[in-house]
């Protein structure tokens, strides 16, 4: 274990760990908004920021990639670390203003104007959809196209995300709520990627439980037999 | 085909070469890099290699297409050996005199020789342009003599005598110790001290290093390592071998962007040729030390150029940045120790083993050891290629080199370092150019780029530019650079336009300030440069187009107000006739009638300046 200080108080994290993990377990709170403790950090949204002093020289960095060193000092509510957030979600704010959480922590930090002439977006290009798509369910149905202003989180080419298994992981991870999952009758739809799957219906209560693609998809991979999934998980235990 | 396999096979090769070269020999080169292949060079050579064809077949007289020689505004250039004569401009139908005149006889083409624009003063020889004569060609020297596709060109200047040295006589440690003596900075912008970082990835406990030779070169206006992979691609494979063998490498990369194709083929052609040779891939120079070299292409984006970004396109992945908790010598190309140094870097590897680090650390300043190529483009007399020894002010580099500002205008600013620098004002002209020089003033070197600024050049104009780059080079991932460098180009468009309010400066600089501090990588670390460093040195400029929405450089349309001048008015019409508008109104002078005045109705008026370039009587006024 790797002892180290935040914001005074003593703390320790596993090697490999970063400060953002080992600060939200000890309570401290440091906003983020694309990091997910079930994939890789990232450090796109840059909200996370902190002052870290090591060695005699201070620098600002991202706490959710920045990994546990011994005799650090981390601090989270510096003035700097406090200007730069408030500029942060302002930019944030600026770029989807219909965001119901971008709202509520902008106004946490004090931060009630845009200064800047409103964009029309609500993805947030935090990059936890595509990121949860590839470490966790290996779909890889998901990517972000383009550079600068113009990126955005696209299946391939724009078109339809064949690779998509509509398990829904995507619309969980995404802290805006915008990717989007709907049943109707037979059919599944993942809104955002225009994704719509048939669903396979259980033997014993008649639900429809989940895409065929899906099952197929899982039967493939673990070797399963043919009627393995003809009950749902339900009905099974 | 000859495989060299001793340093004394090499040096016998070099001697046979050198033996059938006479110094005497009459030869004409003429210089083949993109700036002349754009004034035309190729018809120059194709008129002279039909010259020779017809009138000296067998006479010994050579014909060699070189490399850049720096001088780009007055291409093509042409060299007439052995008595060196220095001819600018040449078309190709001055070549049967050239031939006839220089060629055979030895008399010198008055109309052909550079004039120096003050004096008139006629210049006969290369070292006698103004335009060389404070530079210390180090590194493009050899461009001018040598074809870069025959590396017998380059082994007749020297060439590979520093690898057969680095192999055969040093050990790795020695070679990375004198690097650091003579405290080689990285060309490419960063100036990170080169063998400190061949060090650290040299310690890296690893069996697998890579090596990568950086030629991305994204700056707007920036072509010095094009010339040096164009002109004299075997002094950066020769710096890059005997990187590899003092830092444990075995394979290396070159990445080029994908807009240089000339560099990428004579590249490729020296890595062949280099191979057939045996000064490349397995057991070079028979010494058991093994390197070879891939290239890889850009796919186009600015970002690429940034080394965690480079390594990501290498792998095929998306070219974004990463965090740098744990540096590429450590963890870089496919997780491997990597170490990245720019191609004008490792081109002075070899002249530092060849001359020593205590000849190198002569040139240039206490912290800035050695020469920089700039590439002095923009508002100035002499644009081109300049090689200067780090020290050099900025007046002597656009003064005595750069030939000062044409047409007479004043000099306002400098920008160096490209999007990732800033502007350096008129008052600062005495400034001595080195890496920590520029920092202190708030630009930076940057891999070299110097952009000369007059009068007419719009401060808002210039941050506008380079943002608007910036903002479509990013590559997006993080808030603060993206949104940062957005929102920035927003505001200065604003005030371009005539929209400015007086809170936008104090908005800018806090903008610049979070794109600054809380960006992941070096494009939006300095992204707010060019912002800054002109709100710093340009106040009243950005006040004037805010506080009375005029730009006093008279660039940016929205605040432009064009009214023609009753005295000076002939009442012709033409203007009237170039409006797309139709705003302009008047009588037309006719043969026996006077005609009246034309008037711009304001509120028409769209600002395009049709009426100014057509007026023949200097009667329409910007202001």
């Amino acid at each position: 274990m790797i002892p180290f200080i935040i914001d005074g108080q003593s703390v320790e994290g596993k090697e490999g760990a970063h400060i953002l993990e080992v600060a939200l377990d000890a309570g401290i709170e440091i906003p983020h908004l694309c990091y997910n403790e079930s994939v890789k950090p990232y450090g796109a949204c840059r909200l996370c920021l902190v002052e870290v002093t090591r060695k005699g020289r201070t620098r600002m960095t991202t706490s959710c990639n920045h990994p546990v060193m011994e005799g650090m000092e981390v601090f989270t509510k510096s003035e700097k670390v406090l200007r730069a957030r408030r500029m942060i979600i302002e930019l944030l704010l600026g770029m989807c203003p219909g965001d119901k959480l971008l709202q509520e922590m902008a106004a946490d930090m004090g931060v009630y104007d845009v200064r800047f002439k409103k964009g029309e977006k609500d993805c947030i290009l935090c990059g936890l959809c595509a990121r949860v798509c590839d470490e966790v369910v290996g779909a890889h149905a998901i990517q972000f196209a383009s550079r600068g202003d113009r990126r955005e989180m696209v299946p391939p080419f724009g078109e339809e995300a064949t690779n998509c298994i509509a398990c829904g992981a995507c619309v969980v991870a995404c802290p805006v709520n915008v990717v989007g999952m709907k049943d109707e009758g037979d059919e599944r739809t993942i809104v955002r990627w225009k994704r719509t799957l048939k669903m396979k219906q259980c033997k014993v209560c008649g639900n429809y439980f989940a895409p065929w693609f899906q099952l197929e998809k899982f039967r493939e991979k673990a070797k399963l037999p043919k009627d393995f999934y003809d009950t749902c998980f339900t009905c099974r235990s | 085909m000859v495989r060299l396999s001793s340093p004394q096979e090499l040096e016998k090769y070099r001697d046979q070469i050198l033996s059938k070269r006479k110094p005497n020999q009459p030869l004409i080169t003429v210089c083949g890099g993109t700036g002349c292949h754009a004034s035309g060079c190729h018809a120059v050579v194709d008129a002279f290699r039909s010259v020779l064809q017809e009138k000296a077949k067998g006479n010994g007289i050579g014909l060699r297409v070189t490399g850049c020689h720096g001088f780009c505004e007055r291409g093509p250039l042409v060299i007439i050996h052995p008595q060196k004569v220095f001819y600018q401009k040449v078309k190709p139908e001055d070549v049967p005199t050239i031939f006839q005149d220089t060629v055979l006889k030895g008399k010198v083409i008055e109309s052909l020789l550079y004039e120096h624009p003050v004096t008139g003063e006629k210049v006969v020889s290369e070292e006698e342009v103004p335009f060389y004569q404070k530079q210390k060609r180090m590194i493009l020297g050899n461009n001018g003599s040598i074809d870069p596709t025959q590396i017998e060109d380059y082994l007749a200047v020297g060439g590979y005598r520093a690898l057969a040295k680095a192999l055969f006589s040093m050990k790795p440690e020695e070679i990375i110790r004198e690097v650091k003596k003579a405290n080689l900075r990285g060309r490419g912008g960063g100036g990170f001290p080169a063998g400190l970082k061949w060090e650290q990835c040299r310690n890296a406990p690893d069996e697998i290093k890579y090596l990568i030779c950086n030629a991305d070169e994204g700056d707007p206006g920036a072509y010095m390592d094009r010339s040096l992979l164009e002109g004299n691609p075997h002094s950066v494979l020769e710096g890059m071998i005997i990187g590899a063998f003092a830092i444990g490498s075995h394979e290396g990369y070159i990445f080029v962007r994908h807009e240089y194709p000339l560099a990428l083929e004579n590249v490729g052609l020296g890595i062949q040729r280099a191979r057939e040779l045996g000064l490349l891939g397995k057991n070079i120079l028979g010494s058991g030390f093994d390197f070879d070299i891939k290239i890889s292409r850009g796919g186009g984006a600015f970002v690429a150029g940034e080394s965690t970004a480079l390594m990501a396109t290498i792998e095929g992945n998306v070219g974004e940045p990463r965090a740098k908790h744990i540096h590429t010598v450590v963890s870089g190309l496919y997780d491997k120790p990597t170490n990245l140094n720019n191609v004008e870097t490792w081109a002075n590897v070899p002249v530092i083993i060849n001359e020593g680090a205590d000849w190198f650390g002569r040139i240039g300043t206490e912290g800035s050891k050695g020469t920089k190529i700039f590439s002095l483009v923009g508002k100035v007399n002499n644009t081109g290629l300049v090689e200067v020894p780090m020290g050099i002010t900025l007046r002597e580099i656009v003064y005595d080199i750069g030939g000062g500002i044409p047409e007479g205008k004043r000099f306002k600013a400098v920008q160096t370092g490209g999007p990732s620098g800033g502007c350096i004002p008129d008052s600062m002209i005495d400034l001595p150019v080195d890496f920590d020089r520029l920092t202190e003033v708030g630009s930076m070197m940057g891999s070299g780029g110097m952009i000369v600024m007059d009068e007419a050049t719009c401060m808002v104009d210039v941050a506008k530019y380079f943002m608007n780059f910036l903002k479509d080079e990013s590559c997006g991932k993080c808030t603060s650079c993206r949104e940062g460098t957005k929102r920035m180009h927003e505001v200065l468009t604003e005030i371009s336009e005539g929209r400015g309010k007086p809170e936008h400066i104090t908005l800018l600089e806090e903008l610049g300030w979070v794109t600054t501090e809380a960006s992941l990588c070096a494009l939006g670390g300095t992204a707010s440069n060019p912002v800054l460093s002109t709100i710093k040195y340009f106040r009243q400029e950005y006040e004037e187009h805010i506080l009375n929405k005029r730009c006093p450089a008279k660039v940016c349309r929205a605040l432009l107000h064009y009214r023609i001048l009753p005295d000076l008015c002939t009442s012709c019409g033409r203007c009237a006739k170039a409006c797309p508008e139709n705003a302009i109104t008047g009588v037309q002078k006719k043969k026996k009638e006077k005609g009246e005045p034309f008037v711009i109705a304001q509120e028409k008026c769209i600002q395009c300046g049709m009426c100014f370039e057509t007026c023949k009587f200097d009667a329409v006024e910007v202001q």
